[in-house]
């Protein structure tokens, strides 16, 4: 991707920017876009945090002798103490066990929402941009139009008619999200579809469908992650939102957001704030993390990148 | 003008197609709305079925729906009884918007300034310093930053009360709570806006006749670089709102936005459909003006020339 324009390291240089000088010239894209991101603290930081709450969301539960639905009537809105770290709520459930739990809500519906709206979207997307014309102007006039509502207000009337629950809060998300990824999908398609290589591909008779999936899909696989990798953080907040006003994941489950509801009831903030502050915590944190990768990713796979650094 | 009587059609028409979409949304819910309400006697089932006009199809019942709408009425609400939706939202919507305005104006007031402050000193210590702010801020969701507000002014500090709406001074904690986002976020813009005109020769040409600094990016950059955060003002709008729904709760404020939410666990069909309706029209019309507002504020973008081919 990035190619040095010179031949060989000019002389004169010191050693090490004549190896940096070597290197450039044998990167891969994919390469390039990881020494970029490995190159942005925060970024870095993103992952890290990530990947911590992946491992928190693994092995959280096994860490601790209490079962997230163990209750404790001895031990009932316990401060956090040796024998329960996050402490306890107020039917005497261990808050670690169940914050574990709510990382694996936050991260599934991260996942599940975004893949259904990548799939939604990506396919929307890249059928208005290759058909083009009166379709083009359809399908994104609907997008425009659905642009124009509050998506949180669909998302609930949609929660309405499926009833709360997991697998609804997947689909409601999922149904909503992928308006973004629909918009820049068809950018690029209409885009890519006038280039010579894949005026080549029809010529020698390859259908529109296998086209757009093996030579114009993966060309836009960039934009498609950083969109991707912003759809995650956005799910995970409606999710909280809605478990927060009681929409989202129902009884003996909990997710951040439930939690921090059940937390946040003004005699508990008196006594235990704690039993707020760690799903508030939680719940932002998951949401920095994915919103510095996913600019990090921006940034990375710009090409403008390097000018702007300067 | 041509192009405003064409953007004003396909608001109508937006309004129509949500107006529709949201009465199929709604017939397509499993249960009656009178489900709850078991052991009926059949008489009274088949009364209360005709004094909401549930007897008939659903063409009809779409057809009178939209009809009283054009009057202006809402229909009846299922859960307040005697009420109708139009006089509910009426009623808890100004308490909304007081808030809803109070923190639209923060975040503009507060953001072009912070993202402009951030433009001119850009990669200085207060720069890095202030986006380091706003990423938190983006990030950060309404209802954690509402009940973090609470505990720490209401709670711990005592300074606001901690619930209800009884004079302009508890609005302040809400308007904050809901503000934070979109003030983040319109500093990041206006920032990355300002650095994209700042550059700009005839920036250069100003300061080189000698204008003051901040005569220059007031006069003269502002209206060049406002742009994006014009546009941004409706999905402002839209997330201002979205969050009313949840802070509203959490300080006990009667509102619409609270008692949106609460028409939902009542499973209040009409008043589901009506404030959808509300809000949605609210935007759309907002997004008109919007776009009114800028062809005023740039000439050069003309939307005639700009036919879709």
């Amino acid at each position: 991707m990035k190619l040095s324009p010179r031949k060989g390291p000019p002389e004169g240089l010191e050693a090490e920017s004549q190896a940096r000088c070597l290197c450039y010239r044998v990167t891969s894209p994919g390469r390039t876009v990881v020494r970029r991101l490995a190159h942005n603290p925060s970024a870095v930081a993103g992952c890290m945090l990530i990947l911590s709450l992946m491992l928190f969301a693994l092995i959280g539960p096994s860490l601790t002798p209490h079962a997230y639905d163990d209750q404790d009537y001895d031990h009932m809105r316990e401060p956090p103490s040796r024998r329960f770290w996050f402490g306890t709520d107020e039917v005497g459930r261990d808050l670690f066990v169940l914050m574990a739990m709510g990382a694996r809500v936050s991260l599934e519906v991260g996942l599940f929402a975004s893949l259904i709206s990548l799939v939604i979207g990506v396919g929307y997307g890249a059928i208005s941009g290759w058909f083009g014309g009166r379709t083009d102007q359809l399908m994104m006039r609907i997008v425009d139009t659905l642009y124009g509502i509050p998506l949180v207000l669909i998302v609930i009337n949609l929660m309405v008619i499926l009833g709360s629950g997991l697998q609804n809060v997947f689909l409601a998300l999922g149904f909503v999200y992928w308006l973004d990824m629909a918009r820049i999908v068809r950018g690029q398609v209409l885009r890519l579809r006038t280039y010579i290589y894949v005026e080549a591909a029809r010529v020698v008779g390859a259908g529109w469908a296998r086209v757009l999936l093996r030579h114009i899909l993966p060309n836009t696989l960039g934009p498609i992650i950083v969109t991707l990798t912003l759809t995650v953080p956005n799910a995970i907040f409606t999710e909280s939102f809605l478990s927060y006003i009681g929409l989202g994941v129902s009884a003996p489950n909990e997710s951040w957001g439930t939690l921090a509801s059940a937390g946040s009831r003004l005699e508990f903030l008196r006594s235990s704030p704690y039993l707020a502050l760690f799903p508030a915590a939680a719940i932002s944190l998951a949401m920095l993390a994915f919103n510095f990768v996913g600019d990090g990713l921006r940034d990375a796979l710009d090409p403008r990148h390097v000018e702007r650094q300067r | 003008m041509p192009f405003v009587l064409k953007r004003l059609v396909t608001s109508l028409v937006v309004i129509w197609v949500i107006i529709t979409a949201t009465f199929v949304l709604m017939k397509l819910c499993p249960g009656g709305p009178f489900d709850r309400e078991r052991g009926l006697p059949e008489a009274v089932e088949k009364n209360i079925s005709a004094r909401y006009g549930l007897d008939q199809p659903p063409s009809r019942q779409y057809l009178r729906y939209v009809g009283s709408l054009l009057h202006g009425d809402l229909g009846p609400s299922y859960h307040y009884q005697g009420q109708s939706v139009g006089r509910l939202i009426a009623e808890k919507f100004p308490r909304s918007a007081v808030i809803g305005l109070l923190s639209i104006l923060f975040s503009i007031g507060v953001g072009v300034p912070a993202g402009v402050f951030c433009s001119v000193r850009q990669n200085r210590w207060g720069d890095r310093l202030t986006m380091l702010i706003t990423i938190v801020g983006v990030s950060v969701p309404s209802f954690i930053l509402a009940t973090l507000l609470q505990y720490v002014a209401a709670v711990r500090w005592k300074i606001f009360n901690a619930a209800g709406l009884t004079n302009w001074y508890d609005a302040i904690l809400p308007a904050l709570a809901l503000s934070v986002y979109s003030l983040a976020f319109i500093t990041r813009l206006t920032r990355s806006s300002f650095l994209d005109v700042l550059h700009d020769e005839w920036v250069r040409t100003a300061y080189a006749k000698g204008l003051a600094p901040l005569r220059v990016l007031v006069c003269h950059v502002l209206r060049n670089a406002i742009l994006p955060v014009v546009t941004y003002l409706g999905p402002l709008t839209a997330a201002v709102l979205t969050g009313s729904l949840v802070v509203e709760k959490i300080f006990s404020i009667p509102g619409l936005g609270g008692f949106f939410v609460t028409s939902v666990f009542n499973r209040d069909y009409p008043l589901i459909m009506g404030v959808t309706i509300f809000y949605s029209s609210l935007l759309v019309a907002l997004n008109f003006l919007v776009d009114m507002v800028y062809v005023w504020l740039d000439p050069r973008i003309s939307y005639e020339g700009a036919k879709t081919a």
